[in-house]
């Protein structure tokens, strides 16, 4: 084992300082040193997607990063966003869907889908569905999370006109 | 009141400001959209320590030795520990149940004693202060296997040749049953048409996003052993628990906070598992293990896994005259405790035929041992198979005769006036309603039109099929279940509700919330049933030191049955909190109702709001009339009697295409009608439903454990064991009927397993209907690109 070596970065606009393995990913980093156990971990190996996460302004999976390469990033996690209240409208919408059962997949969902929001304000069904086929949803099957996001899309044209 | 429940006994909810019937976001979302929830993997106590397992590389094999000397001086290493010495902590188990008759299995050890049976069982652990230095150390324990021949294939299980897993067992035969009704032979000699097939269903597991996760934590200055487990039935894990780490159940509490997915493959508790709670003891300090992704497809209890030969046989005039199956299934070496792993099987041989009127039914099911991983339980529990079978026979035999598949069901599903009636393998069907669901499933599919759409595009080169499948499914079950065979496994569940001394409703359920809305059904029946906002109703589950003695929520079960429990005490409730207002108000209790948290007169007139009533009841009974105890709380329990379980029923429908130089399946559309009585909620049923459909479209499409002939797992990661994502799902939509059960005054039945039930059946047919210009016919799934150019004869 490789003795911890210090990280500077800012989580959800918090500076964080932390020795750190070497070999920690961002998401045990996140969970297991930050107690922000919003970001979940789902297979380890960047398929599910649960354990997405804004580095940067880009969503990655913090499973497939090592926390030594957030080096001097600005990381977000749903903790953030729900706190600075940027996607308040597509949480009222998941709630307001039930475009949720368990939630283990909810958090990186919705980041996931925030992204696409950002790039794309009017997506169609297929193109939503196209940016959400990196986060595996067991519960739903997914058309509630699609219904949800459409409605937040056509919320957010009628407030931008 | 909703369209079709005129009648249907609902006067104490039909009330002004009712929510029965009413969508309502469930109260729990929103902690859970902001990442507050807390699953089991989130739970971090003092002195916690993390195990690792050591697992078998093996499908069979002696363990001759293991050597921790190594790996227990490594950094953070608290202990290391195989199979033998936590034997003395964790007693073995036999999972087989008396009520079905013959079931046999071997004793199954937390940790593998001696012989590991499956390429995964544990045979060693590895405690340390963190997870990743307990992996560390668990590369370091030495495992001398001596391979034994492995039993693989479940075709020739049975043969003498093979091998005998558990040699006291006498064979690998853990189960068989048959069914022999009516007059079979007679009935197949006059049939014009007979289709003869092999159905061959893949093994797939449930892949809860969340792993499988517990954190046991022994306190020995309490002597209690507390449990965290996001499990579906804590009080029979309470139970298992206590039993076998020789503790009195009352030494066990077992707390399950949010569920990262559950789908009954969280209703077990696991070798794994049990080994946690035995160290935590052994340790006396938190244990936690969090499963691992190539863990979970190893261990998770996987399901299906058939080869079923049909047969139906039916006249010109499209009447089906007999079915007939030959199952085998092979579950792993052990059968799953204690649940059991014969249900499934059990679940196919009643469950074939069972929307049609067909009077002659044989069928054999054979359960076999094999060196995989343990199959049991997982949502659906042969409803996919008995469904696609029957349902691919039906179609065939259509087909045969030349008949449309809508056309064969109408002549032949059992008649929306016949019941209540009994099938031929003796289910007791209440109410069903299957013409009427095909009629309005007919109705939103359009289905006319999409047959001339197929006709035209087939034209173009383009192969389109529409895939139909109806269904039963058991819900609601009795103590028919398990409580019959032996099993401490809840039928009943309870249900308490008191008002507290601000006039808010607190409630206390034995069924636990996994995301399908447990949380806002009870709080929705018991608002309605008092009298008050739901905003004023809190509900707590999942803790066995804190909720009434019951079952858990699987089986379809929660809201028939603690839903009607949740009713009778909230009606119990009500009663006493008129009393109490009559007392106040120097009136009788008929003369008051409570509107919106108000007691109001027979006027309408509102004379004091709950939060005042409750303070005068707590803090100023003397100022009461003398001998008036004001009572307010209730508890009910409830089980259904009458039926062994209440069925339902519903129709499914795919529209897909099938492209034949890829062999690739397009899913373009989804339709279901089902019906499960009284709907408490309509947006969490018709969630519930769209859940179900898209497990049913993995396994129809993606979902395999694939093993190798050594009996290696060449898949347990999520790479390679697809499961359905957004862009290939379709939108699904959801109509209902509405029969009621008049067992309870509630009438709801489940809804948890409809769309798992039909959705793979109805892929099949649609792909064999795509197909029909070939001559095709595909009875296997997954309809993997490969199988489907494979019958095309295009590889």
């Amino acid at each position: 084992m490789i003795a911890p070596v210090p990280i500077t970065l800012i989580v959800n606009q918090e500076r964080i300082e932390a020795m750190v393995p070497p070999r920690l990913n961002l998401a045990d980093f996140l969970r297991d040193h930050l107690s922000l156990t919003g970001t979940h971990v789902g297979c380890e190996h960047g398929v599910c997607g649960a354990c997405t996460v804004r580095v940067n302004g880009d969503i990655v999976r913090s499973c497939l990063m090592l926390a030594i390469q957030a080096e001097n990033a600005t990381v977000e996690t749903i903790e953030g966003l729900s706190d600075s209240g940027e996607i308040a409208d597509l949480q009222m919408a998941f709630h307001q869907r039930n475009a949720l059962q368990c939630g283990f997949c909810t958090p990186a969902m919705l980041m996931a889908a925030q992204d696409l929001l950002l790039i794309n304000s009017e997506p169609s069904r297929d193109q939503i569905r196209e940016h959400l086929s990196g986060n595996y949803c067991r519960c739903t099957g997914y058309h509630a999370i699609v219904d949800a996001i459409e409605s937040t899309v056509r919320a957010r044209l009628e407030r931008a006109e | 009141m909703m369209p079709g429940m005129e009648g249907a006994g609902l006067s104490s909810l039909d009330r002004p400001n009712s929510y029965i019937g009413k969508v309502v976001p469930r109260p729990n979302m929103a902690r859970l959209l902001e990442g507050r929830g807390q699953y089991v993997s989130d739970v971090a106590l003092p002195r916690m320590v993390h195990a690792v397992f050591v697992r078998s590389p093996h499908a069979h094999a002696r363990i001759a030795s293991i050597d921790v000397s190594v790996a227990k001086a490594m950094p953070g290493v608290i202990a290391v520990m195989a199979g033998a010495e936590l034997a003395n902590v964790v007693s073995p188990w036999v999972g087989v149940l008396s009520h079905l008759k013959g079931l046999k299995s071997a004793p199954q050890h937390a940790i593998a004693v001696d012989r590991a049976c499956w390429q995964g069982e544990a045979v060693a652990v590895v405690l340390a202060i963190s997870r990743v230095l307990a992996e560390d150390a668990a590369e370091h324990v030495a495992v001398e296997y001596e391979p034994l021949p492995a039993v693989i294939n479940t075709r020739t299980a049975l043969d003498p040749a093979t091998p005998v897993i558990h040699p006291e067992l006498g064979d690998n035969l853990a189960f068989e049953r048959k069914i022999d009704a009516g007059a079979v032979a007679a009935a197949f000699e006059r049939s014009d048409k007979i289709v003869d097939v092999e159905f061959v269903f893949g093994r797939h597991t449930g892949v809860t996003l969340e792993p499988r996760s517990i954190v046991a934590d022994w306190n020995a200055g309490d002597r209690r052993m507390t449990v965290y487990l996001g499990n579906q039935a804590p009080h029979m894990v309470q139970n298992i628990v206590a039993k076998h780490l020789d503790l009195e159940e009352s030494q066990v509490r077992v707390l399950c906070k949010d569920v990262g997915g559950s789908f009954g493959l969280k209703v077990h508790i696991y070798a794994d598992e049990m080994a946690v709670c035995g160290l935590s003891k052994l340790l006396r300090r938190p244990v936690k293990f969090v499963a691992d992704r190539v863990e979970s497809f190893n261990t998770d209890i996987h399901a299906r896994d058939h080869i079923c030969r049909g047969r139906i046989g039916v006249s010109h005039d499209g009447t089906i005259n007999v079915f007939e199956i030959d199952d085998l299934t092979g579950v792993g070496p052990y059968s799953m405790y204690p649940r059991t792993s014969a249900v499934e099987a059990n679940q196919v041989i009643i469950l074939i035929g069972g929307p049609y009127t067909t009077p002659n039914y044989k069928g054999r099911t054979r359960v076999v041992f094999q060196n995989k991983n343990v199959m049991s339980q997982y949502r659906g529990v042969g409803h996919p198979i008995a469904c696609s079978i029957t349902e691919g026979l039906v179609d065939l035999a259509a087909q045969a005769i030349g008949m449309d598949p809508v056309e064969i069901r109408r002549r032949n599903l059992v008649r929306d006036d016949a019941y209540p009636c009994d099938s031929p393998t003796g289910l007791k069907f209440e109410s069903l309603s299957h013409h009427a669901s095909l009629d309005k499933l007919v109705a939103m599919m359009r289905y006319g039109d999409l047959r001339a759409e197929q006709t035209q595009l087939r034209k173009e080169g383009i192969y389109r099929g529409i895939g139909i499948a109806s269904f039963i499914e058991v819900t609601n079950p009795g103590a028919a279940f398990y409580g019959v065979g032996g099993a401490r496994i809840s039928s009943q569940d309870g249900v308490a509700v008191r008002l507290d001394a601000a006039g808010a409703v607190i409630c206390q359920t034995s069924v636990t919330e996994q995301g399908q809305g447990s949380e806002s059904m009870t709080a929705q029946i018991v608002a309605s049933a008092i009298g008050v906002s739901m905003e004023k109703v809190r509900v707590i589950l999942g803790d066995t030191d804190n909720t009434p003695y019951g079952g858990g929520t699987w089986a379809s079960r929660g809201t028939g049955i603690a839903g009607e429990a949740a009713l009778q005490a909230a009606k119990v409730l009500r009663g006493n909190i008129l009393a109490t207002a009559a007392a106040i108000l120097q009136g009788k209790p008929d003369d008051f109702d409570i509107i919106d948290g108000m007691i109001v007169d027979a006027h309408g007139q509102q004379r004091i709001e709950l939060n005042e009533l409750a303070r005068i009841a707590y803090f100023r009974p003397d100022t009461l009339p003398p001998g008036f105890q004001p009572e307010l709380m209730a508890t009910r329990h409830y089980v259904p009697r009458q039926y062994p379980f209440a069925f339902t029923n519903g129709v499914q429908a795919s529209w897909l295409e099938v492209d034949v130089i890829t062999g690739k399946v397009k899913l373009l559309k989804h339709w279901v009608v089902e019906d499960c009585g009284t709907i408490i909620n309509p947006q969490l049923v018709d969630e519930q439903i769209r859940g179900g459909v898209v497990q049913g479209l993995g396994a129809a499409l993606f979902e395999h454990c694939i093993y190798d002939e050594s009996g290696q797992l060449t898949n347990a990661n999520m790479a390679d064991y697809l499961v359905p994502m957004a862009a290939e799902m379709p939108d699904i939509e959801v109509g209902h009927q509405v029969s009621p059960t008049l067992e309870t005054e509630l009438g709801a039945k489940g809804a948890g397993e409809a769309g798992a039930a039909g959705a793979a059946a109805c892929v099949s047919n649609a792909v064999n209907d795509a197909l029909s210009p070939f001559g095709v016919t595909i009875t296997e799934i997954p309809l993997t690109p490969k199988l489907i150019l494979t019958a095309l004869g295009r590889i």
